[in-house]
């Protein structure tokens, strides 16, 4: 079972991945890691305005058999959300870097980025 | 996402939360290749590696409410009992009458403790004059075995009976679902020559057991299982069971029979509304507050916690096992989620607690089993769930939370 893993994006070893556009990031959570937890039935996300460090948990993504964290994978304030998981959560699985994003950041330090994993890097890491 | 792990390793993402595991070594069932192969996801439960997915919990779940699901239930335990003395020996080692059972008969019974703690639900099969064959919780296989042998039932008729473990003889499957029946029979067409009760599977009556024959096998055949729906359990050896899986699988495919993991099996069972030990039962809760009085026999005259099942079955219990579904917009209920009164959310503590939740892939709501006050028991009764620190509204229904058609 491949995972798609497009080479405009960067990782966190958590398995989220973030789009820059700017100072800001979109963030969502990686084809592998959807197929890992499949059948996504719940996701809880952060409020806007409030501000993360990188690491932290600020959102939660739930399959049938379980809860997980979502973590921030860089610090900077939420400037929005993607409401439409609220009805359609299962997003997440069909278009995990699409329309099944979970948050957009303002970056108070762009320099983390550095820190994410290249395309390359994560694809050698989810395969063990 | 920390949890995650990379693939071809045991799945974390399923936590099992049964706190007796502390195995260092993890056992394979017979079907293991057969799993790695379809590519399921593996996890460990009960000291086994086992399915917990192939192609999704969701997709399996709908396969064995619709068609038909495949199971590999090897990891289950065999618990065999014989000889002149084992049927008064169990009646006073399980709550419900053995003394019922004919050859070819089963029963759902609990064995509990003094206390009326339960130390594992079980079925207990009559397979032949004074030869009862118990299948019990992988989980508990050698705490049962300890139990009933130091049981002083045993020590008082020394001879009468002998009492071996079987499990690792054994291997399991169970084949569920509305469909199976239009299969079962050219799966196992011959019965076993000489052998009691109906000539076919699909003859049998719910709890019965026979002796059938797939080419050169003899497998034993019952019609139980843990999804709520139709279909059977069949018991071969070890050594055969890759090949029983084989054959199902392979009659089966025109039916759309598909192999189902251990977590559609919960989903299943929780919809159900059937108990898990470890989450509705353990040896600190009795089967009356676990609401399964009917499986406890109190006109016989002497059984391992009749005294304090008898006394809670006249004057009630503190708390009572329900099932309960979300009633607005909210995460899927869990284990182990505090739980506060829907009259009075605010009043601090809980009063109960949440022992199994999902969210239902037939009924599309959060779903679970929860122990509360008697006075927040009956279907109708407001609760509140808290889930990471908010309440969210739930109601008490009556069980099961889903059944299938007659």
């Amino acid at each position: 079972m491949t995972s798609n893993i497009p080479k405009d994006l960067r990782y966190a070893r958590s398995h989220e991945w973030v789009r820059v556009d700017g100072n800001q990031v979109i963030v969502g959570i990686s084809d592998h890691a959807q197929k890992e937890l499949t059948d996504i039935v719940f996701v809880e996300l952060p409020t806007v305005g409030r501000k993360v460090k990188a690491g932290e948990a600020c959102a939660v993504v739930e399959s049938v058999k379980t809860a997980s964290d979502v973590y921030a994978p860089m610090s900077g304030e939420v400037v929005a959300v993607n409401s439409s998981l609220g009805s359609s959560p299962g997003l997440v699985n069909t278009e995990p870097y699409g329309s099944g994003w979970f948050f957009q950041l303002r970056l108070s330090d762009p320099q983390e980025l550095e820190k994410l994993l290249t395309p390359e890097a994560y694809g050698a890491f989810i395969q063990g | 996402m920390k949890d995650l792990p990379p693939p071809r390793r045991p799945c974390r993402l399923w936590r099992v939360d049964e706190p007796e595991i502390a195995h260092s070594i993890v056992k394979r069932t017979p079907l293991y290749s057969v799993h790695a192969r379809a590519g399921a996801k593996l996890i460990e439960f009960g000291g086994w590696e086992m399915p917990v997915q192939y192609s999704g919990i969701v997709d399996e779940h709908l396969a064995v409410r619709r068609g038909a699901g495949l199971f590999d239930i090897s990891h289950m335990g065999q618990i065999r009992v014989n000889g002149p003395g084992a049927q008064a020996c169990l009646n006073r080692m399980l709550t419900n009458d053995t003394a019922k059972l004919e050859v070819g008969k089963g029963q759902y019974t609990l064995m509990c403790r003094e206390t009326g703690g339960v130390v594992d639900d079980l079925y207990v099969f009559l397979i032949g004059p004074e030869d009862y064959l118990l299948i019990v919780n992988a989980s508990r296989i050698e705490a049962d075995f300890d139990w009933m042998r130091q049981h002083p039932a045993l020590s008082a008729n020394p001879g009468s009976m002998q009492l071996r473990n079987e499990s690792s003889d054994w291997g399991a499957v169970a084949i569920q679902g509305p469909r199976v029946l239009e299969f079962i029979d050219r799966c196992f067409p011959e019965k076993t020559p000489g052998a009691t009760g109906p000539e076919r599977p699909s003859l049998m009556r719910k709890n019965q057991i026979g002796r059938f024959r797939a080419d050169t096998t003899e497998v034993w055949i019952s019609r139980t299982g843990y999804t709520g729906e139709d279909g059977f359990e069949v018991l071969s050896p070890a050594a055969e069971t890759m090949a029983i899986w084989e054959r199902v699988s392979g009659v089966g495919h025109a039916f759309g029979l598909q192999p189902a993991g251990l977590g559609a099996r919960d989903t299943l069972r929780l919809e159900a509304c059937y108990p898990l030990y470890g989450h509705e039962l353990d040896e600190q809760t009795t089967p009356i507050e676990a609401g399964l009085g009917r499986f406890v026999a109190l006109h016989k005259p002497d059984f391992t916690g009749r005294e304090v099942l008898a006394r809670q079955s006249a004057e009630g219990t503190s708390k009572g096992c329900v099932a309960f579904r979300m009633t607005g917009k909210a995460p899927p209920p869990r284990a182990h989620y505090p739980i506060h009164s829907g009259r009075s959310p605010e009043v601090a503590p809980p009063i109960g607690i949440v022992t199994s939740g999902t969210a239902s892939p037939t009924l599309n709501v959060g779903i679970g089993m929860a122990y509360v006050p008697p006075d927040h028991c009956q279907p109708g009764c407001l609760l509140a769930i808290d889930i990471r620190g908010r309440l969210y509204p739930a109601e008490v229904v009556a069980k099961p939370l889903y059944g299938r058609k007659p």
